[in-house]
This record gives C-alpha cells, structure tokens and sequence, in this order.
C-alpha cells in the first residue's frame, strides 16, 4: 500500500506543492527534448531520402562542433585578432567541411553501396563513425572543449522569474536553442514543401526508381540530404556545446536520441519533434519525481522503456507510415 | 590442383548431407584443430595466448550468438553487450554462493541466466521488426547496464562494484584467477568453443536452423508454412542470449580476470554486431574470420609501426587505427557485402578450377 502510494499518489502530490520546481523540471525537460529532436531531424532526414539508418549522426554532431572550435583555434594562433571574425569565419569553413563530408559519403561509401541490405549501409555508417572519431581525435585532440558561443554572439547568463512563490530560472541559452530549433524546422518544412529540391527530396522518399524516371538525380539528392543534416548536426553541436563542453561524451548522448525515433517514427519529421519533446519531457520527470524510488540514474534507459511501451501499440511510431507487409 | 573434389562421389544421405562433404575439407579441419590444441600452446608465449587467442576465442563464440539471431533469424539486436554481462554476473553470483561446485559447470549454467533475460527482452519482436527492433534491444542493454551499477547484490556488496574473480582448481590445476596460467586458460577456452561451434553447427544444418532461415527470409510466409513464431523467434532468442551469456562469463573468468560495470556497455554490442556483420550474415566460418578481422586488426596497426621504427605516439597510433579500421569497415563492406565468408567461398570456387579456370 505504502509503496502503491509512493508510486501513484506521492510523486503528483510534490508536483502540486512546488509548481516552482514542476515549472523547472518541465523547462528542463523542454529543452532536452528540443535537442533530442534535432539529433533525431539529422535521423530522419538521411533515412527518408536514403534510406540509410544513419549510425553516425551522433558523431557528426561531435565532428561539427569539434571541427568548429578546432578551426577558430587555428585561425585564432594564425594571427586573426579579431574574435568575431574569426568565429564565423571558423563557422563558414566548418561549412564547406560539412559538404565535403556529405559530398565523400555520397561518392565513397553511398554510390558503391547502393541497393544493398539497410543492414550492410547501417554498418557502412558505423565504419564511418570510427573513421570520424578517429579523425576528430587525431585533427584536434581528445581533451574536451569550450564552445566559442560569445564570439558567435550566443546569449550567456539566465534569466529568473518569480513563479508560484518560487525562483525559475531559463538559461538564455536554452531559450536561443529552442528558439533557433524552432527556425530550423520551419525553414526545413518550407523548403521541403515549396522548392524544387525540396519537391525532388520527397519523391526520392517516396520511391528511388519513380524518382529516377523522373529524371531526378539521386547522388545530388543524397549530397544534398546528407549536407542538410550535417548542418542540423552543427547547429546541434553548437548548443549542445554551448550548454555543456564539446566532447565525444555527447556520442552518447545521441544514443539517447534513438527512442525518440521509434517513438516519432523513422520517417516523419513532426514525428521527431513530437517525440522528442516527450521523449525530453518524460525523462526528465521520470528522473526527478521516480527516479529516487528505484535509484537514480534511470534517465539512461527510462526513453526506451517509454519508446517500447509505444511501440507495443503502434509498431511504426506515432507519425511513421503504415507498414503494410504483402507476401 | 590439390583442391580437387574429382571422385570423390557421395553414395549416401549421410555423405551428401555431411557438413564438410570435401575430403581436403575434413583435413583441412583436423589440421587446424590439431594446431590449435596443441602448436599454439607449445609454441605461443604468453602475450600471443593471453591477449590474442583467448579474446579471439571468446569474441568468436559471442559472435557466432549474436549470428545465430541476426544471421539466420534475421532479428538485428544491439543488447549483446548487455546479455554478455548477464552471463558474467550469473556465473560470479552463482560461484561465489555455491563454491562447492566447479566453476565450469557454472560458466555453462550462467547461459541459462542470460537465455531466460533473453527471452524476456525478444518478447517485442513478435511486435516489431528491423530497426525498430534494434533500439528496443537498446532496452535491454542500456536497462542490464543500469542493473549492473546500481544493484550491489550482484557483486557480493563490494565496495569497489567490480567482481574479482576467485581461483578455482580443475584436477589441482588452476584455472581461473590470477596464478591460473594462459595454457590452461587458452585450453579450457578452445575446448568450450569449439564443442559450442560444433553444437551450433549442428542446430543451423537441422530443422532448428530451417526454422530460422524460413523466418528470416519471409516471417508470414514461414507462418503460412506452420512455422509457429514467436517459440522459433524466442528460441533464437534464447539460443543467442545463452552463446552470448557463456561467452561474458568466459570473458570475465577466463580472459579480464575481473570486471566493472563499464565493461559489458554499448561498444561491446556493436563490436560484436560488426564482426557479424564483417564475418558473413548467416556463417559460422564467418563469425570466426569476422572475430579475428575486428579483433585481431587494431592489435596488428598498433604493433607494426613500432616494428618498422616508425616512431608514433601511442594515443596517436590509436586514433590512426580508429580511422583505419573504420575505412577497412567500409572498405570490405563495398568488396564483398556478404562478408568475409563469402570471400572464403570464391576463393575456394576459384581453387576448384584452378589452373583451367574455363
């Protein structure tokens, strides 16, 4: 009975006595889920045009964010004074580095590939994982770094609102994080739905050999994919870097990002967003009102058991298409 | 010209069903075994035995597990590392509550363990499928993960949350702890795996293993034929989480000599999914040549640099055999995407014909 009601009743009696604290927690929760959602956009979007479950996304968030701090060093000791300049010119060769990393995928791992098992492309992915970190530690070194978010003109500092007699405090980085997300997915919905490559993207989705007949070009389409989702992973990189340190410790924290696909579906943008901002808001819950009834640390499994109990219900996520299955 | 099957003509069942139907085959086997078992040990020193053979033994018969369930039933799952783990805790718990039976016996039963978590975390595949299916094998890995940190239980309440392993004696020889000596380890390893490959071998050549394939290349067509599915994919299940579960343990005892929380994570399962992968979906022999290729590789990138007189800074050699060893991954992958076993089979169609190729 005691533990019935330490599961049931307990956890909601604390929310309704420090709406304060709830207020925190979900804010938290909102921008962890905004961050899992955009790890989970690179996802989506490579699997949609490609096809291919994209094993690397997580590294590429590392890669971007390494690859930006590290060129803003060297540029920084190649004697430009001038920080900002120096940022974002940092920021626009991390650019070009992005689509050459898009443009050598395309030619060197996705074109001699092509038609083979998603399950022989997941593990091309993985090899390119290992080539990435390898080439991230080997080019800029291990140690964690600090992201240069004053030079990119990132707001530091929180700002504190007195709410239900208690202190919550945004992180004005976070609200520029959700901010930004939010411009992101608009701009990608737009150019999804209303250029021309967007047009071509979405029928590559729907079917490569329709597409091809069409006269779309599928190794454009996937440079394109894949540079589009290297950006997502930049920008990933960059608030996740300006949150905490750019590290290869944020790897994992990709992993995490992995039941918000299930749960969002493998294929559908919204999907993401919705899943992440719930895969985000649970955890966090879970961990702050639960988490002390069974030890704490259950963050790192706590999605998937959310995911999987979804799963149970809907076998293709909640936005996923239908899987229909002919013999 | 030696690799020549002229003659050699099969007049039974027995023969035509045999699992090496090629003489030069069964001598080929017999040689290897023959070196094996006794030039390996006589010959190796201890480095070779103690940080070549034995993790190669070990990760061979984790692979063959993860094989038996991705390659022959299809089912991708990412919890090996964790299912590994199941195995070494169960056999720790098992023979430190109960020293009065021998440890090898327990290294077998922990399987068991690791079958029964198994099967509880498959119960989903009857659901779900694909990728799908292998963030939900995420689960269990991250949630064992979880279990093998936070519940003390598992390592007798030490302080340390690490399981030490006790020596144990086999005839008055050691064969687990520090002072049992790499020859018997190496032996005791061999011999468990090479009886469990023989054990496979003979479950995939059966109706068992027809189970699974019939599953793997079409689960409603298999379901059409009277394959009932969810025992044939809870059986696969089982059957992988206990070659797994063994091979933790054998990992533990027989190979670190110890181990920490950390030691069954992630990284563990997608090194194993990836000498699968690598090895040849669906093949023993590839599971072996996958294990040694993965393993065996960045142990080599690391020692020949020195070798020549390059000199290379350790973290920087590592790093140099991450690249490497990713675009070797890559590399092979694009060359033979059915693995390495593949590979072994062209080669061998090539030998056949060989020096009269038309």
């Amino acid at each position: 009975m005691n533990l019935l009601y330490k599961i049931f009743l307990n956890p909601f009696l604390q929310m309704a006595a420090a709406p304060d604290l709830l207020a925190q927690t979900l804010w938290e929760g909102l921008v962890a889920g905004v961050l899992y959602a955009l790890i989970a956009l690179g996802f989506v979007l490579i699997f949609k045009a490609s096809g291919v479950f994209n094993f690397a996304q997580g590294i590429m968030v590392v890669f971007g964010a390494l690859t930006l701090v590290g060129l803003y060093d060297i540029l920084t000791r190649a004697g430009l004074s001038f920080p900002q300049a120096a940022a974002f010119l940092a920021l626009a060769l991390t650019l070009g580095v992005m689509f050459l990393l898009a443009f050598g995928v395309e030619r060197l791992v996705l074109r001699p590939l092509v038609n083979q098992p998603d399950i022989i492309l997941f593990m091309a992915t993985f090899g390119l994982t290992y080539f990435l970190i390898g080439l991230g530690e080997l080019v800029f070194g291990g140690n964690p770094k600090v992201m240069i978010s004053q030079q990119l003109y990132l707001p530091r500092g929180s700002i504190d609102m007195k709410w239900f007699g208690g202190l919550v405090s945004f992180q004005k980085i976070d609200i520029a994080a959700a901010i930004i997300a939010s411009v992101m997915v608009v701009v990608l919905s737009v150019f999804f739905s209303k250029t021309r490559i967007g047009r071509a993207l979405r029928a590559v989705a729907d079917s490569h050999k329709a597409a091809l007949a069409v006269g779309i070009s599928l190794e454009q389409i996937w440079v394109i994919v894949w540079f589009t989702s290297g950006l997502v992973a930049l920008v990933t990189g960059i608030m996740w870097g300006a949150r905490s340190e750019v590290s290869f410790a944020l790897e994992v924290i990709a992993l995490r990002a992995l039941p918000v696909l299930i749960l969002g579906g493998f294929t559908s943008i919204p999907g993401a967003i919705v899943g992440g901002l719930i895969i985000g808001i649970g955890e966090k819950l879970g961990e702050f009102y639960w988490g002390p009834l069974i030890g704490s640390g259950i963050e790192s499994w706590l999605a998937y058991f959310i995911a999987l109990v979804f799963l149970l219900f809907r076998p293709q996520g909640l936005f996923g298409e239908k899987i229909i299955e002919r013999v | 010209m030696l690799y020549r099957e002229a003659g050699q003509f099969k007049t039974s069942y027995a023969s035509d069903q045999a699992v090496f139907p090629i003489l030069q085959d069964r001598i080929g086997i017999v040689v290897i075994l023959l070196a094996a078992f006794v030039a390996v040990p006589l010959l190796g020193d201890a480095f070779l035995l103690q940080a070549v053979m034995i993790p190669f033994l070990i990760y061979a018969l984790a692979t063959i597990g993860l094989n038996l369930l991705t390659g022959y039933t299809g089912l991708l799952s990412l919890g090996t590392g964790a299912f590994m783990g199941v195995g070494a805790y169960a056999c720790y718990k098992l023979a430190t509550t109960f020293p009065e039976v021998h440890v090898l016996i327990w290294i077998l039963a922990s399987g068991f363990v690791a079958a029964a978590i198994g099967v509880f975390f498959g119960l989903p595949s009857l659901r779900i499928k694909g990728f799908y299916l292998a963030i939900a094998t995420l689960a269990a890995q991250f949630f064992l993960q979880w279990c093998f940190v936070r519940i003390p239980w598992l390592v007798n309440y030490n302080i340390s949350n690490a399981i030490e392993v006790p020596t144990r004696t086999l005839a008055g020889i050691p064969v687990t702890g520090p002072t049992a000596s790499p020859q018997t380890r190496y032996l005791i390893t061999l011999t468990i795996v090479v009886i469990m490959t023989w054990i496979a071998s003979n479950l995939v050549h059966g109706r068992i293993g027809r189970m699974w394939m019939a599953v793997r290349d079409m689960d409603i067509a298999a379901e059409l034929m009277g394959i009932r599915l969810l025992p044939t994919k809870l059986l696969a299940f089982a059957i992988s989480s206990f070659y797994c579960g063994v091979a933790g343990a054998m990992m533990v005892f027989l190979w670190y000599g110890g181990s920490e929380a950390d030691t069954f994570n992630i990284n563990q399962s997608f090194f194993v999914l990836s000498m699968v992968i690598i090895g040849g979906l669906g093949s023993l022999l590839g599971s072996y040549l996958g294990a040694a290729l993965i393993f065996i590789l960045p142990i080599l990138l690391r020692l020949v640099p020195p070798q020549l007189g390059i000199p290379i800074h350790p973290a920087t050699a590592e790093h140099v055999s991450f690249i490497v060893v990713g675009i070797l991954i890559i590399f092979f992958l694009i060359a033979e995407p059915h693995g390495l076993a593949r590979l072994w089979q062209i080669g061998k169609q090539k030998l056949r014909v060989w020096p009269y190729p038309y």
